[in-house]
């Protein structure tokens, strides 16, 4: 629920930012591995599915630690 | 562009189609999209037990934290459409977009949390309708209620067909696929969970617009050398300051892009359609009243305040980088034109011609448009393709798999709130007064149930309708403004005044929405009535919209406060709970100063002064 008992949001939030985090993330390794980037797209120089994708993972990780279920 | 209310109502008609879809998904993308539709609907299941009650149905329990209502009351109103609209109007218009992020709802929200919400919340009413009843008696709900229930439908439908749309602009889905897989999911979680479902996703969605969008004014200030930079090459582009200015060019029509004057700006946007919107419309006020405590529900608006504050940097910044950043495959300067432009052009009709005149595009390539010759410049893109061809620039697999499921969670919110809305109007205002009074609590909970089914096939139709019909468009995002500002006045004259009476109530209601739509009607039909709606005769929409708002608000207010003087008021003790002055607000638990909700409102003051000095 959203304050009392259950699974709260932040738990969803944290189990879908740690997914799509996880995923880009691990293009990005994929990407820096075999240096091949994706056609068009401006300043693949940065790795930015590599940071991005990290801080989501994190965050993600964070929220889903804190808000597990069944934690008081 | 039509702006008739507030910022989802604003939004354009994005119905455009364009040759060739901007963005090619990638396996990973389609991943991406697709645990969002798994996860919407495990939320939906899950909450499906908790949703029993009419009570915990219709108003998720009550039990929301401020946070959480706070987010999605902020959130309820960032669908895809304003994210893709603003965008677009700051390409346009430059920072004087932000008019209806910041002076457009800052203000109102502060209002709503600090003054108009202990009567809402202490009323204990289901609805904004439910207040009117309790205030003025049966006839001014029924008014209201029946006139929301039918904008809830009507913009549900536009939403679900815009963002169809956008799906076969942006990525080349069938209009079909997108309205039946978008429909159906909402359907399903918003039948099960009700209220707290939707309030759900609209965290959910506000989560992933950051995480989606944030990405493309980051990189492209990288791309510019920061705010400095950017400034530098819009004034060599564009020959012109005025984009970095709120204030200082709104001294008369003609001065600034969107031809307003400061005037409407203040009086029509940032007090009538702006409180109307923010403190009376029940899609928004909705989510605070689910809030678990009083004090919730008063910090919420504040919290989302904010946030709001917030989201011109995803949504008025890529519009102002793509003024810079945009390039043809050529590597020119991309120039984006107007909605109608693209529209008229693709495929070619007899009015592209006199269309491509009015853009800045060079002769040569309004020539090969015209020719149907395919060059770099020759493909047509309108304003509101910004944000997608900004990300498209930036976003490489999986991320523009982020960006996109961004776009279809915001559209999918929005039409979860129109209907969860839709279906507390129906059950409460309409259903349970008119047909059935005697009802247990089950039955009204299979009604609104049945009423989300029968509200998403209705918006269907409905959507399918405004996209064959040439120029309802136009109609269904004025209708707003039809209903809002004379439901803040009688709102604001029932919740402050004593001496208001429910004869008052109803007939100032009712002549208020008779003399906007009157006025509309009148500028339609006689376009030199400009001068006296909007006081200058080459007034654009948009400041036509601001003054009929002010106009029908006064007329309200003006009505309200006649017929109560020769009708007899209701004894101040039948008012308790209901109007200032004669309601006894129950003491907050005491709470440390960090945690009070004047603090933080007059937090949230200073930084909207400062960004108003800053960008003057």
């Amino acid at each position: 629920m959203m304050h009392s008992t259950g699974i709260q949001i932040w738990f969803f939030i944290g189990v879908l930012l740690l997914i799509y985090g996880t995923l880009i993330l691990g293009y990005g390794i994929f990407e820096l591995a075999t240096g091949c980037y994706p056609a068009g797209v401006e300043l693949t120089n940065l790795h930015t599915p590599i940071w991005w994708g990290g801080l989501l993972t994190a965050i993600g990780a964070l929220y889903c630690i804190k808000f597990r279920p069944g934690r008081a | 562009m039509v702006v008739s209310s507030m910022n989802h109502l604003a939004a354009p008609s994005l119905l455009a189609f364009s040759t060739a879809p901007i963005a090619h998904l990638r396996l990973l993308d389609i991943v991406v999209i697709a645990i969002y539709f798994g996860m919407v609907i495990w939320i939906g299941f899950y909450l499906k037990g908790r949703s029993n009650t009419s009570e915990e149905f219709f108003m998720a329990g009550r039990e929301m934290t401020a946070w959480i209502a706070g987010l999605s009351f902020v959130s309820a109103n960032l669908g895809s459409l304003e994210l893709m609209g603003w965008a677009g109007s700051a390409y346009q218009y430059g920072i004087l977009a932000t008019h209806w992020y910041w002076i457009g709802a800052i203000p109102a929200m502060l209002f709503l949390g600090l003054v108009m919400m202990p009567f809402y919340y202490v009323s204990k009413t289901h609805s904004v309708p439910g207040y009117l009843f309790l205030r003025y008696g049966e006839h001014a709900r029924v008014l209201a209620a029946i006139s929301f229930a039918m904008e809830m439908i009507l913009m549900s439908g536009v939403n679900m067909f815009a963002m169809a749309v956008v799906m076969k602009i942006v990525l080349g889905w069938s209009l079909t696929f997108s309205i039946v897989v978008s429909a159906c999911a909402v359907t399903l979680y918003v039948a099960l969970g009700g209220l707290r479902s939707a309030i759900f996703n609209e965290v959910l969605q506000f989560v992933l617009i950051w995480g989606g969008a944030l990405l493309v004014p980051v990189l492209g200030l990288v791309q510019t050398g920061g705010w400095s930079g950017l400034k530098t090459q819009i004034i060599a582009n564009m020959h012109s300051t005025s984009y970095f200015h709120l204030w200082r060019d709104t001294g008369h029509f003609v001065s600034n892009p969107m031809g307003t004057h400061w005037s409407g700006i203040v009086l029509g946007l940032g007090f009538v359609i702006s409180f109307g919107y923010w403190t009376t419309d029940f899609l928004v006020v909705q989510r605070v009243l689910a809030a678990h405590n009083l004090r919730a529900a008063r910090m919420a608006p504040v919290i989302g305040s904010f946030f709001k504050m917030a989201v011109p940097f995803i949504v008025i910044l890529p519009g102002l980088l793509s003024l810079v950043l945009l390039q043809n495959s050529d590597g020119s300067r991309r120039q984006l034109v107007p909605e109608d432009t693209v529209k008229a052009c693709s495929p070619m009709s007899s009015d592209c011609a006199a269309l491509l005149k009015k853009t800045s595009l060079s002769a040569s390539v309004q020539q090969d448009v015209l020719n149907q010759k395919v060059t770099p410049q020759s493909e047509l893109h309108s304003y509101n393709e910004v944000l997608p061809l900004m990300m498209v620039r930036y976003l490489g697999p999986g991320l523009l798999g982020l960006g996109i499921t961004a776009l279809i969670a915001g559209f999918m919110s929005g039409m979860a709130g129109n209907i969860s809305a839709f279906s507390t109007v129906w059950t409460y205002d309409i259903y349970k007064p008119l047909i059935n009074k005697k009802g247990s609590d089950s039955h009204y909970v299979l009604v609104g149930r049945l009423s989300i089914l029968i509200g998403v096939a209705v918006s269907i139709g409905a959507g399918y309708l405004v996209q064959h019909a040439h120029g309802i468009m136009d109609y269904v995002q004025a209708l707003f403004s039809f209903f809002i500002a004379p439901l803040l006045g009688a709102i604001l004259m029932g919740m402050f005044w004593k001496r208001a009476t429910a004869p008052a109530g109803f007939l100032g209601l009712l002549i208020g929405i008779v003399s906007s739509v009157a006025m509309f009607v009148w500028v339609k039909f006689d376009h030199a009535a400009l001068g006296i709606v909007a006081l200058y005769p080459d007034a654009t929409d948009m400041a036509a919209n601001l003054y009929r708002a002010w106009w029908a608000f006064s007329i309200t207010v003006i009505i309200i406060f006649l017929v109560s003087l020769v009708t007899k008021p209701k004894p101040v003790a039948e008012l308790d709970g209901l109007v200032y002055g004669a309601t006894v607000l129950p003491k907050e638990e005491w709470v440390p100063f960090y945690k009070r909700v004047w603090v933080w409102a007059f937090l949230a003051v200073c930084i909207f002064a400062a960004l108003n000095i800053l960008f003057w």
